[in-house]
């Protein structure tokens, strides 16, 4: 198993599930042409919760974090987020994206802006922050990610662990209340990957809402509250990390542990 | 001094070799040489050849040009000097340069041509160079109208009234967005701006002349020719066909079914049709379609139609940037809630524009000669007026001198223009891979 080694213990004091539903997945279904890659999804999502979701390879599960911002369009179903519904209404899709923040698997940076251009040009164009402020709030979440000193480089000139944590940095910078990872850890060489999640676990310890697409199983059993397991476009099985790890109840999800966590 | 224990098995390196000097052979001219001309039988032999056909044409054309004569009044004079040596008559360029610049702009007013091009060259410095202030891009806002004045000449008032017609669309929009949305107040405001340009603003424009006579003397469209019209249909294609292809490629991969319908037909339509054919449209069919009385400059005919044309070349130009962007990018200015036209401005065209800098210079540089074209509907591009001044006994019977001229001038602009797609190419690399 991919042990991830802390350089401290986890602050578990602010990380708490509240009642408050941030996401509210009903009966959704998605087809790409022909093929039904998302099948009767019913997710409840609390604020605060920190899940992982995991599945095999086409098992739906970026499709399903895709959703939720609208970076795909569900076909039948409900979505709703922070109390507003997607539809095609560009209002409400404007509104959920400027709320949720999301990390792709190749970071897409835009490499055309320096990084704290990156940063700082949603929360001008969209947020309507004056620039200078705009520019305080970028510095603020580079130090958080503890990259301040390469704000004035280009994301070419940077690692890929470098580059995924500025891209961290630059969703919060819109201040979202929701986090996307989609495979957040999964392009990187395998010296980056605890850069990387050492960000996202001081995310979790504030208390942040997150959705995790990994296969970072260590990183599940440390912050996790809630894995998913998805097979073939449906929900095989959730649980909380330790009695899914260690009592997995469906053959489909036993055979998949055994496969990752095996060597 | 040994570094590598040979009598132990397990190896451990315990000093660092330092760097050495390549060998001679491998460095300098001597290994261009070989490596480049020399490498082989082969390329000995085209290395020999390419020499000796080199040296056989500037032994052909070397003395042709330096027997130039530069002083003559006619072709026979030139015959004369040359006294039935080979050489140039280059005298034809120093009799009617001014012809090949200006066409039969009056010779008196040739200054106005020459504060134009003055004029245009500080307009368009801070659109190529970024190190300029930026308060200079005002100047180039004003620069078509000032050029037009210049130009033409006639009244100041008519091109104040143009402008004064953004004024009246701003003044429309602050009006209407209080009253609705932005978009309405839009729609609004360029309505305003039309019926001001189509109805009011010349009245306007001869009321306030008749009241104050702010003009310069009028110079007839059919006066212009020479380079000086080449270099306005040039640029202001070049300048218009930009922002108009943009707006096309945008079109094409539009979700809104009408927009890309448009788009993609008439870029098709555009595409399938001859230069020519369109410049004839221009001069002759034009008059046809539009109401009886209405003259409408042959000179602005004919840059639309180059517009159009350009426009259209450029427009699948830049959407082959856009196909060359990785989807990420248009998914993470999603994901960060730009709207639509944020996102483009942004994010997606910069890059996609940057992407298409060669292609787009190409197509620029195609426009510019392809003002060449003009000749066929009787306007006196440099090639019309190299038939002009064949046609005059003096002259009759050169060609050659004339066109390497016109060549050569033409090589400057469009050398130019290459080499500056290649500085912005320099200046605006960020990815460093």
């Amino acid at each position: 198993m991919s042990e991830l080694v802390l350089d401290h213990d986890i602050d578990r004091s602010k990380m708490k599930v509240s009642n408050e539903i941030a996401i509210q997945i009903v009966k959704m279904n998605k087809w790409y042409g022909q093929f039904h890659v998302l099948r009767d999804i019913d997710m409840t999502v609390h604020r605060g919760e920190r899940i992982v979701i995991c599945g095999p390879s086409g098992s739906g599960k970026s499709t399903l974090i895709r959703c939720i911002n609208r970076l795909e369009e569900h076909q039948s179903g409900q979505i709703v987020v922070d109390g507003t519904e997607l539809t095609s209404d560009l209002k409400n899709i404007d509104k959920v994206r400027s709320e949720v923040g999301m990390v792709f698997q190749h970071f897409n940076l835009f490499p055309h802006l320096t990084i704290l251009e990156n940063c700082t040009l949603a929360p001008i164009w969209v947020r309507k922050t004056p620039r200078k402020e705009a520019e305080e709030i970028a510095m603020h979440f580079l130090r958080k990610v503890k990259i301040p000193e390469q704000a004035l480089k280009y994301p070419g000139q940077l690692s890929g662990g470098q580059q995924q944590r500025v891209a961290i940095a630059r969703s919060l910078c819109m201040k979202p209340r929701i986090m996307l990872f989609d495979e957040p850890t999964s392009a990187l060489d395998p010296e980056m990957i605890k850069e990387v999640l050492d960000t996202m676990i001081e995310l979790a310890e504030e208390g942040m809402t997150m959705l995790c697409v990994t296969h970072e199983m260590g990183f599940a059993q440390a912050v996790a509250n809630r894995v998913i397991f998805m097979d073939q476009g449906q929900i095989v099985e959730q649980n909380e990390p330790k009695e899914f790890f260690n009592n997995p109840q469906s053959d489909r999800t036993k055979l998949f542990l055994s496969q990752i966590l095996g060597h | 001094m040994s570094d590598t224990h040979a009598q132990t098995v397990p190896f451990v390196r315990d000093t660092m070799l330092p760097q050495q000097a390549p060998p001679t052979s491998q460095i300098g001219a001597v290994r261009w040489l070989r490596e480049n001309l020399f490498s082989s039988v082969l390329n000995v032999a085209l290395t020999v050849l390419a020499v000796g056909t080199i040296v056989w044409i500037v032994m052909h054309i070397g003395p042709w040009l330096m027997n130039s004569v530069w002083n003559a009044n006619s072709l026979a004079e030139c015959r004369q000097i040359l006294a039935g040596e080979s050489g140039a008559c280059f005298a034809v360029i120093r009799d009617r340069w001014h012809q090949l610049m200006f066409g039969f702009y009056p010779s008196d007013l040739y200054w106005r041509p020459i504060l134009a091009m003055v004029l245009m060259l500080v307009a368009i410095a801070p659109i190529l160079f970024d190190k300029l202030p930026r308060k200079l891009i005002w100047f180039s806002a004003l620069y078509p109208f000032v050029a037009f004045w210049l130009l033409w000449g006639g009244s100041l008032w008519l091109p104040l009234a143009v402008i004064g017609g953004f004024a009246v669309g701003y003044g429309a929009f602050l009006g209407l967005s209080r009253v609705t949305g932005s978009v309405l107040a839009l729609i609004g405001a360029v309505l305003a701006a039309i019926v001001w340009w189509v109805w009011l603003a010349a009245p306007v424009s001869s009321a306030l002349q008749s009241a104050v006579s702010l003009s310069i003397r009028p110079v007839p469209s059919r006066d212009f020719g020479g380079f000086m019209l080449s270099i306005i249909i040039g640029v202001t294609g070049i300048a218009l066909s930009l922002p108009l292809g943009i707006m096309l490629a945008l079109g094409r991969k539009s979700d809104m079914l009408l927009i890309k319908a448009i788009s993609v037909g008439f870029i098709e339509f555009i595409r399938g049709v001859p230069l020519i054919t369109l410049l004839f449209t221009a001069s002759l069919l034009l008059n046809y379609f539009l109401p009886p009385g209405t003259s409408f400059d042959i000179i602005l005919r004919v840059i639309i139609m180059v517009t159009l044309f350009a426009a259209a070349y450029m427009a699948e130009v830049i959407r082959g940037g856009l196909a060359a962007l990785p989807r990420g990018q248009y998914e993470a200015a999603d994901a960060l809630g730009l709207d639509y036209w944020k996102a483009m401005r942004l994010i997606i065209l910069p890059q996609a524009l940057k992407i298409s800098i060669p292609g787009i210079v190409n197509t620029f540089i195609g426009l510019f000669k392809d003002t060449t074209l003009v000749v066929f509907i009787g306007l006196l591009d440099p090639i019309g007026l190299s038939n002009a001044i064949r046609a005059d006994t003096n002259w009759n019977g050169i060609y050659w001198e004339l066109f390497i001229f016109i060549g050569v001038c033409f090589f400057i602009f469009c050398f130019g223009m290459s080499r500056y797609s290649m500085y912005l190419e320099r200046r605006l690399k960020t990815d460093h891979r």
